[in-house]
This record gives C-alpha cells, structure tokens and sequence, in this order.
C-alpha cells in the first residue's frame, strides 16, 4: 500500500504542481536514501539515517516481508530455548517514529545512470544515495544434487523464517537411532559459528528426545569459529554423537540426493534421515543485479561502506567485501551506523566521525554453556581490519558460561529495539 | 502497589523462601564472590565512596544512609521512609537489584545462588561492621586524577551520539535484566566505570575491548550524550 501512495505522490507531484501539497513539495525538494532490505544492516541504515538528520532525509524501506524473522537466534529456536514467534518484528514503528516510508516487495533491479530502483510490484524509486543490505544468496551447484528446488527436502535453514521451522520438525520427527546430516559451507559465509552452534542444538534436542541419532557434520573447512570450544563442549555433552568429517576424509567432496535422502562423501553413500545443506553463499542477487559485485560480493570503501564500483550505492552486511569482519547480524548493524553517518553527512551539513565497527557473536553448546567471540576494528585503505579481540576459553567456570548465554539474551533484546525500536 | 511496598513484599517473600543462613555462611568465600563488587565499592579501614557508595556498616545502616554519596531516586524514596539493610534486605537486593529496588543505578545483574549471598553478606560484615560499629572510613579525595581530567573535558554531544550506537548495540533502553541500561548514570559514575573497563581494573571481555579505544574525549562525549535529553 505505501508503494502504490508513494509512486502516486511522486508522479502526482512531478506532474502536476496544483496537486502538490507542501508535504510533497518538502519530500521533493530533500534528498532521498532507498535502503533494500530490512534486515540488521538496512533496518538499523534506514532509522538511523532518517533519527539523525532530522527529518532532512526522505528514507524508504524496501523489504519484501511484513514480518521479519532474524536469521540470528534461529538455532536457538530450533534448540528449543526460544519461541519462533519471539523471534518475528514488524516494520510499523519505523514507520510512525521516524517516517520512513517503508515499501513490502522485492528490489530487482537498480538503474544505476537515472539512480532508480526497480520493484517487482511495478515502478520504481528514485535515490540520491542507495544502501543495499540483502543478505546472501546460495551459490547454484555448490552442493552438487541440492538446488533451491529441493529446500523442501533437505532445507539450508540459513535464512531463518519457516525453513527453521521445517528443519526443527524433521529432526523432531527423525526415526530412533536415525541419522541427522549437515553439509556445511566453504569460507566466506553468514554466521562463521552458525553452522556449528546448530550442531550443538540439534544434538540438544536429540539427547532429550532421540538419544541413539547420529549427527555426521560433513565440512569442506579444514578449520571454524570457536572450533576448539565447540568440540570441546560437544564431548563434554554429547559424547560419541557427533561425526565430523573434515576435507582430509573427503568433506570437500560432496553430492547430495534429496529424493533418495543420500549424502555422497567422496564416492561413500550415507542414508541420513535428514540433511541440512548450507550451500556456498554470495551477495544477495540485488548486488548482483546492480552490478557492483566482484566475483561472489560486493567490494566496499572500508571507511564508509560505499561500493568501490559505485560510490553512491553503499552495500552492507553479509553481501559486502569489506575486509576483516565476520558476516553477522552484529557486523551489520555496525557497519549501518558508520554508513548512516557518511550519508547524512554527504547529503546535509551534518558532521562525519571517523569510522569505528565493533563485532560479536554468542553462541550456545548446551543449556547455559555460552560462549562468545568478538573483537572491534578500524577502517584502512586495505579494507577493514581488526585492531583487538577476545574469545572465550576452554575450562571456563558453569557461571561465567551461563553468564554469556544471558549475556547472549540481553544482546538479541537490544539489537532487535535498535534496528526496529 | 507501590515502589516501597514491593520492597517489603519482595523481602517477605525472599526472608520466608531462602533467607540467608548467616551462620552457616563462609566469609572467606564471600571474599572471592566480592571481586566484582569490588569494581565499585570499597570495604574495610580507609575505605571510601568510589563508583559505589562505600560499604563499610552496611548491616543495620538506614538504605541510602550514608553521608557524602549522591544515591539514586529509589535509594533517597527508601532513606525517606527509614529502610533498612537488614539481612533479609541486602539478600533480595544482592539476588536481583533492578528487580528489588527499580531504578538503582547498581550497574549488577545480581547473585542467584542463595548460599552464595550468605556467604557475600557474611564477608561484608567481617570487613565492614555492623552500622553500630562500622569499620573507619578513609576520607574521600575524590574522583581519581584519571577521572577528573575527563570531567574537566566539555563532551562533544554530537560526537557521543555517533559513539553511543556501539552502546545500543548490546544495551537496550529501559530494563534489561541480562545486560543492563547503561541510561541515567551520573557522569562520575559513567566516566568512573568506563575507565575501570579501558584499565581492565573492571573485568569484561567485551566492554574490556571496547574501552580500550576509547580516548578521554570518547568516554567525556559519551558522558555528555547520555546526559543530554535527546537520547
């Protein structure tokens, strides 16, 4: 509905001048920043950018749900530690508390030479600057057998929304003594630990429910995230159920079946009773369409997000090539605050600070057995890079893991009140 | 209900439930359960207000009693309808202190373990006194010279504003029961813990890593942004 008034308005206005109220005439006459996609990265760019200037910045939203499931915390919802409503926000407050115009359909195009995008609804929107945040898409034929076709059987789960759902029922319905599969992702991917921290709730729910299942964790990476706290913590709690097979027994070399329900491990085929395939990922196709990608993402200007193709265009998140930050919800959010800063410094009087970005990522092993990886950094002409981290150490007291798992809890609260709140 | 009644419920219920057995507490556990208090609260001879309110007869001491500290609203509304640290008192407060008295400016989440209080209570009367005979307070220099040259700073509110989004990160507005709002501190209270965190005097991973790129103007600005009342 915003999309059909707010192209009326803009032709209305553009056509003729009698129609116009001083409403239009001011929305005219301001500069307009189009961020596509509501997740960490856009939905934070979109209120910051119109909270701190004022209301001397037109900002539209362009994100094709209503509701928005975050993908962070997903696992822990599939662990059964959070509901799956809890993890569902609307748009609506940034609409009444900073006037954004928020727009619900897909962006498939940008016209980079008349600064426009293109809606699937019909249309399109014109941009001073564009913030493009679209997550990541799946590289086709990563995993050879699996294609989006067959997220229905073996789901990747590694956008949250319903296919976290799909996958906590079929590990829900897995036989006694069944198998559960995971084909993790080649580096560089959203949520270095995800992967693995889902390993650790699927085994949680298994243990309660299902306690002779295997999981066989099949991994093209030599090394992850926080790999000695997680196998630390998986033999701690789930002894003898987890298989990880890394590139040195074949993990690299994988084919899946999903109508047989196979995985193939270099040439050896395994019967799993469900298999999650997190396939190869790159930059949301909208970067792709917009073409400002090298190779799988897009290149980014370390001290203010904007495309190293088009400097108009900013890009954050998991699409962006930027240097030494993960790909996480946390990073996006913070890469969001120095690119709002730039924009509305580039568009009104408003002062620029320098850049400063700050990441980190909980994750949870067993019931009140947090842990937590972080570190902060500094923009360079070489790309981002990390001036100081910290990570949580094998042997640490119950009470200090506990202590970051509510730690964990407190940070999905306050992240979700400063992208929607 | 109001905020003093709940007090007195909520220590009913705590004293009735899991009142703390002092007798059987371990002072000497107690000490190492105090090494993060001790962040924000001296104890003991010579001890003085820091970020904390000095602890020294705290047992039997009238909340929000003591002379020289600057309380928040709740600790004054307390004082003003003569409450008192009993030992029923400093046990719900230690097991929930936003939750026992709203709007403390205790920046602590809280001690779950019922024994473990005990134990911390008993400690803080071995080191402390009772309020009839209290442990000799130091006499109060105040801020460290660290600290001061940052309150002598004039903050860059703006400049705060840009640096308060890593706040908002991790710290939510109101409430915040597993990390809590960092809103409506003093900026002796802010300037204090932010550079206990950047010394690492304090212990965090993650605010012990974000302090530490914070110059003196960073943490005045921030300061000054958190005061102001556009936040």
């Amino acid at each position: 509905m915003s999309i059909n008034r707010r192209t009326f308005l803009s032709t209305a206005a553009a056509v003729s001048a009698t129609l116009a109220t001083p409403m239009i005439a001011r929305a005219q006459s301001m500069p307009r920043v189009v961020v596509v996609g509501g997740g960490a990265g856009g939905a934070t760019a979109a209120k910051y950018i119109a909270r701190d200037s004022n209301g001397a910045i037109d900002v539209t939203l362009i994100e094709p749900t209503r509701s928005y499931y975050t993908c962070f915390f997903s696992n822990l919802y599939i662990g059964g530690f959070y509901e799956f409503d809890d993890l569902g926000h609307t748009y609506g407050n940034l609409a009444s508390s900073y006037g954004i115009n928020v727009v619900h359909d897909w962006a498939t195009g940008v016209d980079r030479d008349a600064k426009t995008v293109s809606l699937a609804g019909g249309g399109s929107v014109p941009y001073d600057r564009l913030v493009l945040s679209p997550g990541i898409d799946f590289v086709e034929d990563s995993v050879p057998g699996w294609s989006l076709a067959a997220q229905g059987k073996m789901p990747h789960a590694y956008k949250g929304g319903t296919q976290a759902q799909l996958l906590k029922a079929q590990v829900a319905a897995m036989p006694e003594g069944g198998t559960f599969a995971m084909v993790a992702p080649p580096n560089p991917y959203r949520c270095p630990p995800g992967p693995y921290e889902r390993i650790s709730m699927v085994a949680h729910m298994l243990k309660n429910t299902n306690p002779t299942a295997k999981i066989l964790l099949v991994d093209p990476k030599e090394s992850f995230s926080k790999q000695g706290l997680f196998e630390d913590g998986w033999q701690r709690h789930y002894p003898g159920m987890i298989t990880r097979i890394g590139p040195d027994f074949g993990g690299d070399i994988v084919e899946v079946d999903p109508d047989a329900m196979t995985v193939s491990i270099d040439g050896v085929v395994e019967n799993v009773d469900v298999c999650n395939v997190i396939p190869a990922q790159q930059a949301g196709l909208i970067a792709q369409a917009a073409d400002i990608t090298d190779g799988n993402w897009a290149p980014v200007s370390a001290y203010d997000m904007s495309s190293k193709i088009d400097p108009e265009i900013h890009v954050l998140g998991d699409s962006a090539a930027q240097g030494a930050m993960p790909k996480s919800g946390f990073s996006a959010n913070s890469q969001a605050k120095v690119c709002a800063n730039a924009v509305i410094a580039a568009l009104t009087d408003a002062r620029a600070f320098p850049p400063r970005y700050a990441n980190t990522c909980w994750s949870l092993i067993e019931t009140d057995d947090g842990v937590k990886v972080g570190a902060t950094y500094e923009a360079s002409d070489e790309g981002i890079v990390s001036t100081s981290s910290f990570i949580s150490e094998v042997g640490e007291t119950p009470e200090t893991r506990a202590e970051t798992y509510r730690e964990s809890l407190g940070w999905y609260d306050a992240i979700v009140e400063d992208m929607f709140g | 209900m109001s905020v003093l009644s709940r007090i007195a419920a909520a220590a009913s219920v705590l004293g009735a439930l899991s009142g703390p057995a002092l007798a059987e507490a371990d002072p000497e556990r107690g000490e190492a359960l105090y090494r993060p208090c001790a962040a924000c609260h001296m104890i003991g001879e010579g001890a003085i207000h820091r970020i904390g309110p000095h602890l020294n007869g705290i047992m039997g001491r009238g909340i929000g009693m003591v002379e020289g500290y600057r309380f928040s609203e709740i600790f004054e509304e307390a004082a003003a309808a003569g409450e008192v640290w009993t030992e029923m008192a400093l046990d719900g407060f230690i097991a929930n202190p936003g939750g026992y008295l709203p709007g403390t400016a205790m920046v602590f989440r809280g001690i779950r373990g019922a024994d473990d209080r005990a134990d911390l209570i008993a400690f803080l009367i071995q080191e402390g006194g009772s309020s009839e005979a209290p442990a000799a307070a130091g006499e109060d220099t105040g801020p460290s010279p660290e600290v001061a040259a940052i309150l002598e700073f004039e903050g860059d509110v703006a400049y705060g504003q840009f640096l308060s989004s890593e706040c908002t990160a991790c710290h939510i507005g109101q409430g915040g029961d597993d990390i809590p709002s960092i809103r409506g501190l003093t900026p002796t209270v802010f300037i204090a813990g932010m550079v206990a965190y950047r010394s690492g005097e304090r212990q965090h991973q993650v605010m012990n890593t974000l302090a530490a790129r914070l110059g003196d103007e960073e943490i005045a600005a921030l300061a000054a942004y958190f005061l102001s009342e556009n936040h």
